[in-house]
């Protein structure tokens, strides 16, 4: 009924309602002031809003509406990692992310493709078969299958002897998806300032004002602003934002790179990762092929690209999937990954007063989107440690009581 | 294809290289505290701008002393450890250039405007 259709959108009795409602001025004072505008920052926003009654938020963003890695990010979630920590953690995000497009009205696309993680070695095969326990122990649906398995999962990979590493076998993720990233963040950003919480775009947080070992307010390039409670979730300029609290972190700050292919018609399911080639691949639903590998080999401020990026992913590229000789690179980009010596994010309380960081999400930080805003809003919100992230305090470097992901989140995002 | 030019083998491919993170003086191990070794293994200046670093040539498994600006990606310049150390000396006794120093001839001000 295209006429119906045309004359519902054309009635005045229907108006769709804005997406975001900005406020143009700055308040003096907020009750929680949010450093970054990133899927964190604003899920955060939306969960203290809505899980706690807190609205008078402000969200400060030096730049546009999730234009940092949120943007920047190849989507894909999981719960398959290596430490119960963990597990647990990630566990509580992808299934968050299933009801997502429903709890914030917005399509996110979430899309469930089954996650392989290839081996072609025998220490990957055994890394496999550890996380396959570890991951089936916490009720997460993953198992060790062989290369005949993998070829009959996903028939295009080319799992024979004659590459120059032999797929062995997979540590395979049913559950593995990806989604609509920007939505994601636009979901939360709208809902949020639907219950009144500003977002505040080009608005740089230049300084952080401590009283007495107590965080009180920000100094920004739009004037001083006050807040009972403040919270950092700016990845990339971590240490910057950190160091301007007086807080030194275990961070290093050092550039993913990835890269799309021109679109064409659905040929690949799953997400294939391989930690030994240091590459990993999915089909978008627009069709384009988007791929990446593990972080440069060593820290920069810069969202440059390089050529060994695309050469070296190439190479194992097309022995893995010989058919993307055929296709041509669309887009490059990359994202400034706040790196931790263990693999694991830094949530939670600092050891200044009234002061929070969210940090640490180096390359694996956007399945954690929806579990973080929920429990940072909680941590934020009653000033205590929430248990899911106890593990992951600041104060673990001091214990020497790291949670060790690097074999779960080191290629594979 | 960025080029290092290390101080044993001359200009090199950077993929032979290894970063080895920012330069941090290890804490003395008898006497070092648990928060002196929380700082020393984890904590990072993380520097924006210019950095002097570790970098390890693989093949020749040969460490050495690079500063570099992590906002331009511009290598500054490449030392010996040794070199290093000796220019911290100096840098320590207050003579900022020792071998800028003239050897024969003219005054301190002579040398600066030369
Ligand atoms: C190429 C690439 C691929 C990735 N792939 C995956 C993946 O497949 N799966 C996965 O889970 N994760 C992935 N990640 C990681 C993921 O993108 C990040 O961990 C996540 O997006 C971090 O979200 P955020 O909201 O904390 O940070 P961001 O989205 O970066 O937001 C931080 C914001 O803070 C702002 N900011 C910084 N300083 C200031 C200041 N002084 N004042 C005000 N605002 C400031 C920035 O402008 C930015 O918008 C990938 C990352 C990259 C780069």
């Amino acid at each position: 009924m295209p006429f119906a259709l045309l004359k519902y959108a054309l009635s005045r009795e229907h108006p769709d309602d804005p997406h975001f409602r900005w406020k143009p001025d700055l308040k003096k004072t907020y009750d929680v002031i949010i450093i970054g505008a990133g899927g964190h920052g604003l899920a955060a926003a939306y969960h203290l809003a809505k899980d706690h009654g807190i609205t008078n938020i402000a969200v400060l963003e030096k730049g546009w509406l999730a234009g940092g890695n949120t943007a920047r990010n190849t989507t894909i979630v999981r719960a398959n990692y290596l430490t119960p920590e963990g597990v647990a953690f990630y566990k509580e995000s992808v299934e968050l992310f299933r009801t997502l497009s429903n709890e914030l009205d917005i399509n996110v696309m979430y899309s469930e493709r089954g996650h392989f993680t290839l081996a072609h070695t025998d220490a990957a095969m055994r890394t496999a078969r550890w996380r396959a326990e570890v991951n089936k122990h916490m009720g997460v649906n993953s198992e060790v299958i062989d290369a005949a398995e993998v070829k009959r999962i996903c028939p295009t990979m080319n799992v024979t002897d004659d590459a120059r590493y032999p797929v062995l076998g997979a540590l395979y993720h049913p559950p593995g998806a990806i989604a609509r990233h920007d939505a994601v963040a636009w979901g939360y950003a709208k809902e949020a300032m639907k219950r009144g919480v500003e977002v505040h775009t080009q608005t740089e947080v230049k300084k952080i004002l401590i009283e007495n070992g107590r965080a009180i307010g920000v100094e920004t390039n739009r004037g001083v602003i006050h807040g009972a409670k403040i919270m950092q979730a700016v990845a990339g300029s971590s240490s910057h934002v950190a160091r301007m609290a007086g807080l030194k972190l275990p961070i290093k700050t050092i550039p993913l790179q990835a890269c799309v292919s021109e679109p064409v018609k659905p040929i690949l399911d799953q997400i294939v990762v391989s930690g030994s080639l240091h590459v990993y691949i999915s089909q978008s639903a627009r069709g384009e092929m988007v791929m990446g590998g593990a972080t440069d080999a060593y820290g920069l401020y810069s969202s440059r690209s390089t050529l060994d990026f695309k050469e070296s992913l190439m190479g194992h590229m097309l022995e893995l999937f010989p058919f993307m000789g055929e296709l041509r690179i669309l887009r490059q980009w990359a994202g400034m990954a706040d790196m931790t010596p263990d693999f694991s994010p830094v949530m939670g309380l600092t050891p200044v007063e009234n002061y929070y960081i969210d940090a640490g999400w180096g390359t694996w930080g956007f399945k954690a989107t929806p579990v973080c805003g929920k429990r940072m809003a909680e941590c934020v919100a009653t000033g205590r440690q929430p248990d899911l992230l106890k593990p992951f305090a600041l104060s673990r470097f001091d214990t020497f009581d790291l949670v060790g992901e690097k074999g779960a989140a080191s290629v594979g995002h | 294809m960025k080029i290092l030019n290390c101080p044993l083998n001359g200009p090199r491919n950077i993929s032979e290289f290894v970063w080895g993170g920012e330069m941090k003086p290890m804490p003395d191990p008898a006497t070092a505290t648990d928060a002196q070794w929380t700082d020393f293994l984890f904590l990072e200046d993380n520097t924006a701008g210019e950095i002097t670093e570790w970098w390890l040539h693989a093949p020749t498994n040969y460490w050495f002393i690079a500063r570099r600006n992590t906002l331009t990606d511009e290598i500054i310049e490449t030392m010996t450890y040794d070199a290093y150390l000796a220019r911290q000396k100096a840098n320590a006794s207050g003579e900022a250039e020792p071998a800028a120093k003239p050897t024969t001839g003219g005054t301190e001000t002579g040398a600066t405007s030369a």
